[in-house]
């Protein structure tokens, strides 16, 4: 049987006709495509990059971005469910897509000038050009804006230098989109963005060894040694730590949905299972009050991150969506999908901790999952300073 | 190349369904409806054929409820130009169908008349010939193969045993089988451009029926399996029982 997602409330009869189309899309997309080559990438810990054309093609990349730049043109609901479909087949998949569409096409849309966006977007929207995003440094991972990456203007150039960590696509990257100080160190202000081609002079990437999570993705490091690129390359748009934040948003609001999932696929393998697993005479441990309750708290726990990141992208359809709001949905759904996926391990028994099923590697993935795009804590002190107008952080 | 290509909206084949109270109909409820799986490599074909002609059009007709405009609207997404929904409850009967939909063709300007080889739900397999028939045109079934050179049609369909080869010239009407093509995915661009094609509504003509539904049952439920042994010593009791009481070597 093949997947057929979690729908207690209807949320489906809340989706326009179109939202209903590209989930069923993506959803078979990932059913036929993913799933059966998905296992082998994680244990071999490689990214399936053979399914980049198809995802550029069906235009998953960037695709609630203008259909000028050869984007989908799609709203944010279908966004966020092309997001949900994918990270249901595997949390590095949808790292890659919202890395590709939030993280380097957005800043160059958001803050680039026409030129630039004329030059990258359709490039990126096909996948023959990827992209990676570097704003975390070895020392400074939540607090970004204490990086110590620089950009020095030298006449019609600049010149950076610095070391990015934990950067997503790294490797394969084609373009960086690189956040450098352009004044002073303590000056979160003069933070910019850059469009950094990677095959440039003093411009190296290194694979990050001895993951244990996010297996089937592309994590590096970046080293920027005296990397010069001329002023046009230099994002106009862009200034202060809040452009960074800016693109972090949206690709939170993608992962809330993501999240839901990783979940959704996590509870699906847990009720078949639970179904088929006989043990005590006969009865399969679906017919046991621990088992069901266990299910019980997934489901109503998935349903509720449903309807939130539901009404979330419709107050983003509308301009209204404000970005704690995205801390709260990223935060619980995140957080309600690593619990799904610990417990859907459980309920499996020992088969659970193999690759053949895949409670474990989402409830691997996820930990990354909780940790980038701001920390499960970070969020709630967002929350926190909204609340009480203190910055606790 | 001017195509029309007959699709139905049919349950998702991993649906169960069950039947109504009323023990002529299913029951509809939580059934999810799908294009059916054969009129989409219709659907394929007639798309590539338009493609690889470099001009022509793709029309999606679909005589059902008025539900089945979701089923259009795939069509569309994939890449038909245009579909028109005939509202009606697609009948039990295959010649009630194939009269409403040969009533609509009859007065439209085409080169390739396109079905899937059967509807997964009823499996009468019935309508692409009775409307060839009635539009009085060549026809082509269980279509695994398709060459279109001009006006002249090549076609391999699958028959007992092997493959048959035909030939005939357009217009005609070509039945798609599994293996004819590998149907696209919509692409998001074409899912929301399927929202701007045209998709007109009309009502079905009225056909009587001469056949009566007059129950449906589910299937028997399979009986339990039996082990004859285990290991090799086995293999010539099993064997004799297949060959004797299954009659299935
Ligand atoms: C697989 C993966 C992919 C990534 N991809 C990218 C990428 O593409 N681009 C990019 O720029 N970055 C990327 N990151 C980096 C990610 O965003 C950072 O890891 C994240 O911001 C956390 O930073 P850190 O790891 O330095 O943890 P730290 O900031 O050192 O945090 C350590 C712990 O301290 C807690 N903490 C921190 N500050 C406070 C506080 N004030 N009060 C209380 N607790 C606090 C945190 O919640 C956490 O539990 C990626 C990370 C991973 C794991």
């Amino acid at each position: 049987m093949s997947f057929q997602g979690v729908d207690y409330y209807d949320v489906d009869g809340m989706l326009e006709p179109e939202e209903r189309a590209v989930r069923d899309m993506v959803r078979g997309w990932v059913e036929e495509e993913v799933m059966p080559i998905i296992q082998r990438h994680y244990v071999d810990k490689t990214f399936p990059s053979e399914l980049i054309p198809q995802m550029a093609e069906l235009g998953f990349l960037g695709a609630n971005l203008p259909e000028k730049y050869g984007c989908a043109g799609l709203n944010n609901v279908a966004y966020g469910i092309i997001m949900q479909e994918l990270e249901r087949g595997d949390s590095g998949l949808r790292s890659f897509a919202s890395v590709q569409g939030a993280l380097v096409m957005y800043p160059i849309h958001a803050f680039g000038s026409e030129e630039q966006r004329e030059t990258w977007l359709p490039a990126l929207a096909s996948g023959e050009k990827i992209g990676c995003f570097g704003l975390t440094e070895p020392d400074f991972g939540s607090n970004p804006g204490g990086m110590l990456t620089r950009a020095v203007k030298d006449g019609d150039e600049w010149v950076l230098n610095g070391a990015k960590m934990w950067i997503t696509n790294g490797s394969m990257a084609d373009v960086a989109v690189v956040w450098a100080k352009t004044g002073e160190i303590d000056d979160v202000g003069s933070i910019r963005g850059f469009i950094v081609e990677t095959d440039r002079q003093g411009f190296s990437a290194r694979d990050q060894k001895g993951k244990l999570s996010l297996l089937a993705s592309d994590t590096s490091e970046l080293v920027l040694q005296d990397v010069c690129v001329p002023d046009s390359n230099l994002l106009p748009g862009s200034g202060g730590l809040k452009s960074p934040l800016m693109c972090l948003t949206q690709a939170r609001y993608g992962i809330a949905w993501g999240a839901v999932g990783a979940a959704m696929a996590c509870f699906d393998e847990a009720v078949s299972y639970s179904k088929n697993r006989v043990q005590f005479g006969g009865k399969p441990i679906a017919a046991t009050q621990i088992q069901q309750i266990r299910l019980a708290e997934m489901l109503t726990e998935i349903t509720k991150a449903q309807l939130l990141v539901l009404r979330l992208g419709r107050l983003k359809d509308a301009g209204t969506m404000r970005p704690q709001q995205v801390s709260l949905a990223k935060r619980n759904n995140v957080n309600m999908a690593c619990e799904c996926a610990r417990e859907a391990r459980r309920l499996l028994g020992a088969n659970g901790i193999l690759v053949e099923y895949q409670a474990m590697r989402h409830m691997a993935n996820l930990e990354s999952v909780y940790t980038y795009e701001g920390t499960h804590d970070v969020h709630g002190l967002i929350l926190g300073q909204d609340i009480t107008g203190h910055p606790a952080y | 190349m001017r195509s029309i290509v007959c699709i139905k909206r049919v349950p998702d084949t991993e649906t169960r369904v069950r039947i109504a109270a009323d023990g002529v109909s299913l029951d509809p409820s939580g059934v999810k409806y799908v294009l059916n799986p054969y009129d989409e490599i219709a659907l394929e074909e007639a798309i590539r054929l338009k493609e690889e002609a470099g001009e022509g059009s793709v029309t999606a007709l679909c005589l059902g409820p008025k539900e089945a405009a979701e089923q259009l609207r795939t069509a569309l997404a994939m890449g038909a130009d245009d579909a028109v929904l005939l509202a009606g409850e697609p009948s039990h009967d295959g010649l009630v169908t194939a009269k409403a939909l040969a009533a609509e063709i009859e007065g439209r300007e085409f080169d390739l008349l396109l079905f899937g080889k059967q509807a997964v739900d009823d499996d009468n397999m019935q309508v692409p010939a009775m409307v060839a028939e009635l539009l009085d045109l060549p026809c082509a079934t269980v279509v695994v193969g398709l060459e279109v050179s001009g006006r002249h049609v090549t076609a391999r369909r699958e028959v007992e045993g092997g493959h048959e080869t035909v030939e005939f010239d357009l217009p005609g009407v070509v039945a798609a089988q599994k293996g004819l093509n590998e149907p696209r995915y919509p692409s998001l661009k074409g899912i929301m451009s399927a929202k701007r094609k045209p998709l007109e509504e009309k009502e079905a003509a009225a056909v009587e029926s001469s056949l009566e539904l007059v129950s449906l049952s589910e299937p028997p439920a399979p009986e339990a399996g039996e082990i004859v042994g285990e290991g090799a010593d086995a293999v010539p009791e099993l064997v004799r029982k297949l060959r004797e009481e299954a009659k299935v070597l």
